[in-house]
């Protein structure tokens, strides 16, 4: 029964992961850089959620849409500011400037919040479920219920509307697409405008879920999400989501039966392996490298 | 010929001058307490950018677990402190070698596996390595746990304390230097600039890329013994990610692949905190708008143009100098 419980665990936390996977391998696709930010962006969205809740009284569904709105505005902000003029620099130098923008958003939430770990009221109010003798929370509910949902609507936003199929093609190649008349930089700007939405979104349950938001809250989990994107393949969507329930699976078993303090280690442990084994991750695709 | 000795010297002497001043002034009491602790800190800053910039600023590698190593050395350095009873005249040389040694070794055991990655991967795996480390020390007890590893023997005296990080910086720079102004650094260097055309005229890259890798961690092992011996605890905590983004600050900003603006950005970075006190709460911000602000400007072709203006014109032989401002240069695509 214990055993079925933390499977559960693992599959709330592994469906925040999948959300925040998403940004990733989203942004990862076409910007081909990993945008160190990202978890960040889930802090912003966390926090943002946390002030209108409780500070300017927002209903619940206002207050999610709000902090949609600023994470999409502030994915769109940083790309033009941060990467936009990266574009044809290094891999290197658009990674230190994304570790640089992480390190802002953190130092800035430090800042304006202190380093005090805010309590968020969860705006989720579902009665728990008794399934058999195994308690669902609400929140464990709705969580894993949205990570579903959004996963259907992403794919079927990339494969079926003209935005979608302009992503996947400046993803492929941007010089070709956009001689087909491809807006690359709108284009470009809607992925962090989508993925950072995500990201809020992926904030909005990880604090309901936990019930509290610091400076700091975004990066291990960013990480281990970046970590989840990596394991399904980096660049595909349904990857995202398998990548990111298995973390959580994995994640939430090695702290029930492992230890407590090596369950980071062991998550990290498995990036590891999946690289030198598989580098493309589990539904990569592979590329090959030109000269 | 000739010229390369004279140079040598005169190298030798401004490095014997600086030791000396430095010297003096603790000597004579003209540095305050406070900032005669902070020789040390300095000290190790510049060892760890020195090392970290073979990996990031020439080899073009970003590697994010340089503290891992460090803290990996000043592990291995410390507990053989601890355990043997020798002069301390073998000891410590001993110690430095052991946590530079383990390092290393730590270095060949990740470098395999993640060199064959690159980019944002081999950052990623490298960043995982850190944490992996700090988790593991904390879950073991022997090594003091998340309490920390206490009762290292700190060094007799201040000037001592100087003197000794002073010799491994003197070394850690010299080594580094030659290494890239070698054969093995040209090599080191090609694979940073172009790694098909490196492979492609018989570069051994794998061979190569783990050169760079395991002396830089070498390099942060030894570091972290000294780091050890001047605070006599080590806590798991201190090396964290934290950690690295510092060493790599401060390589961005004295420019990725000069090692003098490495000393020198060390400096600046390790005082800066203290000298305006008031901005601490701001150092984290700043930090990060430099890393920032380096990346934009260093890529922005209007800054570059400024630049090149304002660059002394070279005459005939190359210099060090020029070697160094070519490579912070080249990472312009």
């Amino acid at each position: 029964m214990e055993f079925i419980e933390q499977l559960i665990n693992g599959l709330n936390l592994g469906s925040i992961y999948a959300l925040m996977a998403l940004g990733y391998t989203m942004v990862y696709g076409i910007a081909k850089m990993l945008n160190f930010a990202h978890g960040d962006v889930i802090m912003v969205g966390a926090y943002t959620l946390s002030v209108a809740v409780s500070t300017l009284k927002f209903p619940p569904a206002l207050a999610i849409i709000t902090s949609m709105i600023v994470c999409s505005v502030l994915g769109i902000t940083i790309e033009k500011i941060a990467y936009k003029p990266l574009r044809k620099a290094s891999p290197l130098t658009v990674l230190i400037t994304a570790i640089g923008v992480s390190y802002f958003l953190q130092s800035l939430a430090l800042l304006i919040f202190g380093s005090n770990q805010r309590k968020v009221e969860s705006v989720i109010n579902i009665a728990p479920v008794k399934l058999g003798g195994i308690e669902l929370t609400g929140e464990s509910i709705v969580t894993i219920g949205v990570t579903v949902v959004i996963m259907i609507l992403m794919t079927l936003f990339i494969k079926k509307t003209k935005t979608g199929k302009a992503m996947l093609a400046v993803s492929e190649d941007k010089g070709a697409a956009q001689l087909m008349g491809v807006n690359v930089n709108k284009t470009i700007s809607i992925t962090f405008a989508i993925g950072s939405a995500l990201a809020a979104v992926a904030g909005v349950l990880f604090t309901s879920s936990y019930g509290f938001v610091g400076p700091y809250t975004g990066s291990l989990p960013g990480i281990k999400a970046f970590v989840a994107a990596v394991l399904g393949g980096i660049g595909s969507i349904p990857g995202a989501m398998l990548g990111g329930i298995l973390l959580g699976i994995i994640e939430s078993l090695s702290k029930a039966y492992i230890s407590t303090q090596l369950s980071d280690a062991i998550v990290f442990g498995v990036l590891i392996v999946v690289l030198l084994v598989k580098p493309t991750g589990l539904l990569g695709k592979k590329r090959m490298e030109k000269v | 010929m000739k010229k390369k000795v004279t140079k040598n010297i005169l190298s030798a002497c401004i490095v014997l001058a600086v030791y000396l001043v430095i010297f003096a002034l603790v000597q004579l009491g003209v540095l305050s307490r406070h900032y005669q602790s902070l020789l040390v800190p300095i000290g190790i800053n510049i060892i760890l950018a020195v090392s970290l910039n073979l990996t990031v600023g020439f080899l073009g590698e970003l590697t994010l677990g340089h503290a891992g190593f460090m803290s990996v050395g000043a592990y291995a350095g410390c507990l053989f402190s601890i355990y043997c009873d020798l002069p301390v005249a073998i000891e410590f040389p001993l110690s430095l070698i052991i946590g530079g040694l383990t390092a290393a070794i730590f270095g060949i055991i990740i470098g395999i596996p993640a060199l064959r990655l690159k980019g944002d991967y081999l950052a990623i795996v490298t960043l995982a390595f850190g944490e992996i480390i700090r988790a593991v020390i904390t879950n073991l007890d022997f090594l003091g746990g998340a309490g920390g590893l206490k009762g290292i023997d700190k060094y007799s005296s201040t000037t001592s304390a100087f003197t000794t990080v002073f010799i491994v910086l003197v070394i850690t720079v010299l080594v580094i230097k030659n290494l890239v102004n070698s054969r093995h650094g040209r090599a080191i260097c090609s694979i940073r600039d172009n790694v098909i055309a490196a492979e492609s005229v018989g570069i051994n890259v794998v061979f190569y890329k783990l050169l760079a890798f395991v002396t830089a961690a070498f390099f942060a092992g030894a570091a972290g013994v000294l780091y050890g011996h001047n605070l006599g605890i080590l806590k798991p905590g201190t090396f964290d990610f934290n950690k690295s983004i510092e060493i790599l600050v401060i390589v961005v900003l004295g420019g990725m692949g000069s090692i003098t603006g490495s000393i020198i950005s060390a400096i600046v970075i390790t005082l800066l905190p203290e000298v305006l006190r008031g901005l601490d709460d701001y150092r984290l911000l700043i930090y990060s708008v430099v890393l920032i602000a380096m990346m934009l400007l260093n890529n922005n072709p209007k800054f570059n143009e400024f630049k090149e203006k304002i660059k002394p014109k070279k005459k005939g032989g190359k210099t060090v100098k020029d070697d160094a401002a070519q490579s912070a240069d080249g990472e312009v695509e």
